[in-house]
């Protein structure tokens, strides 16, 4: 029922997700995740550079799904975050290692290397970024 | 973002034609496109010789029907070849942007009768693939592939929105509650029962805080509209309607990259821009078609559409302002909530019920408007167009 992809769909994404690699605009300073060709806001003038993220933020909203799309029943129910970086760009994960009652607008998370899914039963396994509970972070 | 085109020519509707929205198990994509194109060719009164353009919104009939180059395909099956036939896609947008571009065929003075039709069938396959064809509308590879549905997409807005304004659980089962009376009232609607508060809050919860009652439902469905210039249509038409503004913006397709999480900005600049085409303002707009798919949506309407002021539209739907008999009713087809939303159908649908309340024949659900708006939106937001008609 799912959709198969050839490896190459998501081999050449791995850098930018396997490393959290985004972009930063010289010109603006604005940071962006996935990273980007052409600034948004400055476009031409833009100077476009690659940065790797720290992997630290802040839970901006979060939601907990219930009913899961296909490859994700195992993990339900989990909590999707839309999580401010310190850089400023904002990147949609999940939360692990939480409750979903424990998740609160403003909890500091870092990153964490799992696996995402797997995308069916010949394909190959899906890997990215999820983030945790930064028990470290300084609160405020 | 101002367009600088000027219609040379006012644009009119003089038919509209719509299937019963449900699950139809007897009726394939084609049929019910067929079956609404019929009807709005019979409504317009004209012989169907005069169409010189086919325009459809179609959001994936390849992963919903298999059937991709359906305009193609319509166009035969209507008796319409050799006229042109395009299809649009915005994803729920489809059918706002099908019109928006029958609507400058028209204004630009290249064409002088165009139908416009949307359409959807949406259970021809089962759930999860619908839930996967759907998610398509978001970013594939930096949402959906982390697990987030398009409920899921929506509760991050309403999260947000809950946060920083006095937005309750309650207020978005009262939008609920409310398209659900006015769906009671239309026998083209999905769902014409009539729930409660209690009932959307004790229906389970897809993604907090959105329950299955405050979600629009898969649904199979088709609606057409005939446009042609305001000097023809006084000569064919009792009724002409006419599209006094047509507006469409774009914003991020992904939700997270946005400053503003509970702003639909898309919506905002498409709707400025639509009032100064028709030189009104919001609080000249005397019912509007909105963009309820899910019920936090709405709430994100009334704001981004000017009805009032951000943060506050709870308090339109805690007074009953958007009731019909309320002072702007919103969604008095019942809405993509109860109504249904057959997604490319949706954009042309809502047109189909205004041009149905502006020439009074609307039934059980008639409001007195002169002037209505239609609001339609792909994905979190990333297309809005906004249609304006006056009698």
């Amino acid at each position: 029922m799912s959709r198969e992809f050839a490896v190459p769909f998501h081999w050449r994404r791995f850098r930018e997700r396997y490393q959290l690699i985004g972009s930063k605009c010289e010109h603006c300073n604005g940071v962006f995740y996935p990273p980007r060709i052409v600034c948004p806001r400055c476009r031409r003038r833009g100077k476009v550079k690659s940065i790797k993220l720290s992997g630290r933020g802040r839970v901006y909203t979060y939601t907990i799904i219930r009913t899961p799309p296909e490859g994700f029943k195992i993990y339900t129910p989990y909590i999707i975050a839309i999580v401010e970086l310190e850089e400023g760009a904002k990147i949609l994960t999940q939360i692990v290692d939480c409750m979903p009652d424990e998740v609160y607008i403003g909890m500091p998370v870092k990153a964490c290397f799992r696996k995402i899914k797997e995308e069916n039963e010949s394909g190959i396994i899906l890997y990215g970024f999820k983030f945790k509970p930064d028990t470290q972070a300084k609160q405020g | 973002m101002n367009a600088s085109f000027k219609p040379i020519r006012k644009v009119a509707i003089i038919g509209i034609g719509i299937t019963k929205f449900g699950e139809h198990w007897d009726k394939g994509l084609k049929d019910l496109a067929i079956e609404a194109g019929i009807k709005a060719v019979e409504d317009a009164g004209i012989s169907g010789d005069e169409i010189q353009l086919l325009v459809g919104g179609n959001m994936s009939g390849g992963l919903f029907a298999g059937q991709e180059h359906g305009s193609a395909l319509l166009a035969d099956y209507l008796g319409l070849n050799p006229i042109p036939a395009i299809r649009t896609e915005a994803a729920c947008a489809s059918g706002g942007v099908a019109l928006r571009v029958g609507y400058m065929a028209i204004a630009s003075g290249m064409y002088d009768f165009v139908a416009v039709g949307g359409v959807e069938k949406m259970t021809d396959v089962y759930g999860p693939q619908a839930m996967n064809t759907l998610a398509g509308a978001m970013d594939f590879e930096t949402e959906a592939y982390y697990g987030v549905t398009f409920p899921g997409i929506y509760a991050l807005i309403a999260k947000r929105h809950m946060h920083l304004y006095k937005t309750k659980q309650e207020h978005l089962a009262m939008v609920s509650v409310k398209n659900h009376e006015h769906g009671a009232r239309n026998p083209f609607a999905q769902y014409q029962k009539r729930i409660k508060v209690e009932d959307v809050l004790s229906s389970p919860l897809v993604a907090d805080p959105l329950h299955v009652l405050d979600c629009s439902p898969i649904t199979d469905g088709a609606a057409t509209i005939i446009l042609t210039t305001a000097e023809n249509a006084k000569k064919l038409s009792d009724t002409p309607v006419y599209i006094i503004a047509s507006a469409q913006a774009s914003d991020t397709l992904s939700l997270y990259a946005r400053n503003d999480l509970t702003t639909l900005s898309a919506t905002v600049h498409a709707a400025r821009e639509a009032y100064r085409q028709a030189k009104i303002k919001a609080s000249d707009v005397d019912v509007a078609e909105v963009h309820d798919c899910f019920t936090i949506a709405e709430i994100l309407a009334y704001e981004d559409l000017g009805f009032i002021k951000k943060g506050l539209g709870w308090k339109l739907i805690e007074e009953g302002e958007t009731m019909i008999g309320g002072r702007i009713p919103v969604n008095p087809s019942g809405g993509l909530k109860a109504k249904g939303h057959p997604v490319g159908a949706t954009g042309v649908a809502q047109i189909v019920e205004l041009v149905k309340q502006l020439r009074g024949e609307a039934g059980k659900r008639q409001v007195d408007a002169e002037i209505a708006l239609a609001h339609n939106v792909g994905g979190s937001g990333a297309t809005a167009t906004v249609h304006i008609l006056s009698r």
